[in-house]
């Protein structure tokens, strides 16, 4: 019988997930407050349809149901994070105690593993990497955009904010959690068994890699981030927070 | 600290004792302590802890204790052991409730102020005290397809590989077979799936062989059907016991997962394999 808090990781785990559930759940569902300026929040990112600069189109396509635009994008990176294999091992723990901790009795005798229905769904994951590398551009086009604020005379000029520097360090954060993704890697030469003759994808392959082994990290990081750029320009556009401009 | 030398034959006796003077002053600075050990005692699934309480020191590792006990106050004590190097796998155990050698576990690691308890790994079957039956991995590893080269590249029989290539599956050849990883693993220690799951160690093996440059054999509907790759949820806990610090998961039983995906769960892959044709390795 373990001796050692081997329940802390588990719990913390625990209450942060459900935090960030919790939260990007009640912010999905607010629908306002969503921008500041030229800050767009990347729970409302893409901004599909509406009345905002940041909108695609000014009026609402057909195919487009008339709900809170958080709610058509955050299935696609909850979808993501959800069946990451980083954070499948952890919830699997944290939540259903499969196993509580590494050799801590079970509460349960029957196992299925991933091997039947439901979990077998987790072999979706590598359709969610490829809408997840698409936000990243999404992301980093908003990014940019923080960077330039209308004038008075309503062109826009460069200039920095905090604003812009937390949605930057928010596309990075997400860039090295979704690039150094397990399934990413195996598509970018994981699966060939000869990488030597291929420079690019032998590259391309050491890259993921790398960020591979700091996934951990990486998932954690940008799951913070993600949630306090929204908590930023949220609270900017409230009107609590002033948003303060460095150039 | 330097020890009195013998100053010549004259003085012999009291050298000596000063020698031994200071061996006890080296002693007592090594830092003697008496530690308690509760040791599993028993046969064939049944028995208890049983408390030993024996003198230690510095740098001493759980096997060292484990066999002074042995000879000095219970010589019918079973343990498995053989090289005190951590290289042959030999002495696997759980100690304090974790999967860890016993001649990789020094005692100064453990905490000074709790009884050192050891038990036999969970997940095979027990002989008696220490020791366990693993001989089911012996039985498994026969049933993974074996190493299948492709033809020589060279007339006299030879092959031509690149470093780069062969470097990934290097890292699984460290494995010493300690099956510390298939004890950790909660789908055989839990759950008992010695049937239909291979385990960690051999989701290595296999991994070693699949991801090999040079084979061109096809594991990944064995590793499916027969070998329940799909029971593994990434717990990471094999990682995390492996004396070699193979990344087991990350490495070797993840990437066999997008093998098994490939092959069998994206239809995407499929259509490309019908437009291109079956994958050649």
């Amino acid at each position: 019988m373990r001796r050692d808090a081997w329940w802390v990781p588990q719990i913390g785990a625990f209450v942060v997930l459900s935090s960030f559930l919790a939260y990007a759940t009640w912010a999905a569902f607010q629908n306002a407050h969503y921008e500041f300026g030229s800050y767009l929040s990347p729970f409302y990112s893409p901004l599909i349809t509406g009345d905002s600069p940041h909108a695609w189109f000014r009026t609402r396509p057909w195919f487009v149901p008339a709900i809170s635009p958080a709610l058509l994008i955050l299935p696609f990176p909850a979808g993501f994070r959800f069946t990451c294999y980083y954070y499948r091992g952890t919830y699997y723990k944290a939540f259903w105690a499969d196993p509580p901790g590494c050799a801590v009795g079970e509460p349960r005798n029957s196992y299925l593993g991933e091997k039947s229905f439901p979990l077998i769904l987790q072999n979706v994951h590598r359709y969610f990497m490829y809408a997840a590398v698409l936000f990243l551009g999404i992301l980093a086009l908003d990014a940019y955009r923080g960077y330039w604020f209308a004038g008075p005379d309503g062109v826009k000029h460069f200039g920095i904010g905090v604003g812009s520097l937390v949605l930057t360090i928010n596309v990075c954060l997400l860039s090295g959690y979704t690039l150094g993704c397990h399934s990413l890697r195996h598509l970018v030469g994981g699966y060939l068994d000869r990488l030597s003759g291929r420079p690019l994808r032998r590259k391309a392959y050491d890259c993921v890699s790398c960020l591979n082994r700091g996934h951990m990290n990486w998932a954690w990081f940008s799951l913070f981030w993600v949630a306090f750029s929204d908590i930023y320009v949220r609270m900017c556009s409230m009107g609590i927070w002033h948003d303060v401009r460095i150039l | 600290m330097t020890a009195p030398q013998p100053s010549g034959p004259d003085t012999h006796g009291v050298a000596v004792d000063a020698y031994t003077a200071a061996q006890a002053a080296q002693d007592a600075a090594v830092g003697h302590e008496t530690r308690t050990f509760k040791l599993w005692r028993g046969a064939d699934g049944k028995g208890d802890f049983q408390d030993f309480t024996t003198e230690t020191n510095d740098g001493m590792v759980v096997l060292d204790a484990i066999h002074q006990i042995q000879a000095e106050q219970c010589n019918d004590l079973a343990v498995r052991w053989n090289c005190k190097a951590g290289k042959c796998g030999s002495c696997s155990a759980e100690i304090n409730g974790k999967p860890k050698l016993m001649c990789m576990t020094r005692l100064d690691e453990l905490p000074a102020n709790e009884p050192v308890t050891v038990e036999p790994m969970r997940a095979f079957p027990h002989v008696r005290d220490l020791v366990t039956d693993v001989s089911w991995n012996f039985r498994v590893k026969p049933r993974i397809q074996k190493f299948t080269p492709r033809p020589p590249d060279a007339p006299d029989g030879t092959w031509r590989i690149q470093q780069a290539d062969v470097e990934r599956v290097q890292e699984f050849r460290k494995c010493i077979e300690c099956f510390l990883c298939q004890d950790v693993c909660h789908v055989l220690r839990d759950h008992h799936k010695h049937e239909e799951f291979i385990g960690p160690r051999f989701l290595v093996y296999a991994a070693a062989l699949e991801m090999h440059p040079l084979d061109v054999a096809e594991r990944t509907t064995a590793l499916k059907d027969d070998f329940g790759i799909g029971y593994c949820n990434i717990t990471k806990c094999c990682t995390k016991v492996c004396p070699e610090h193979i990344t087991i998961t990350d490495n070797a039983i993840i990437p066999l997962k997008e093998r098994v995906v490939d092959e069998h769960f994206d239809p995407l892959r499929a259509l490309v394999r019908l437009v291109r044709g079956p994958k050649r390795k």
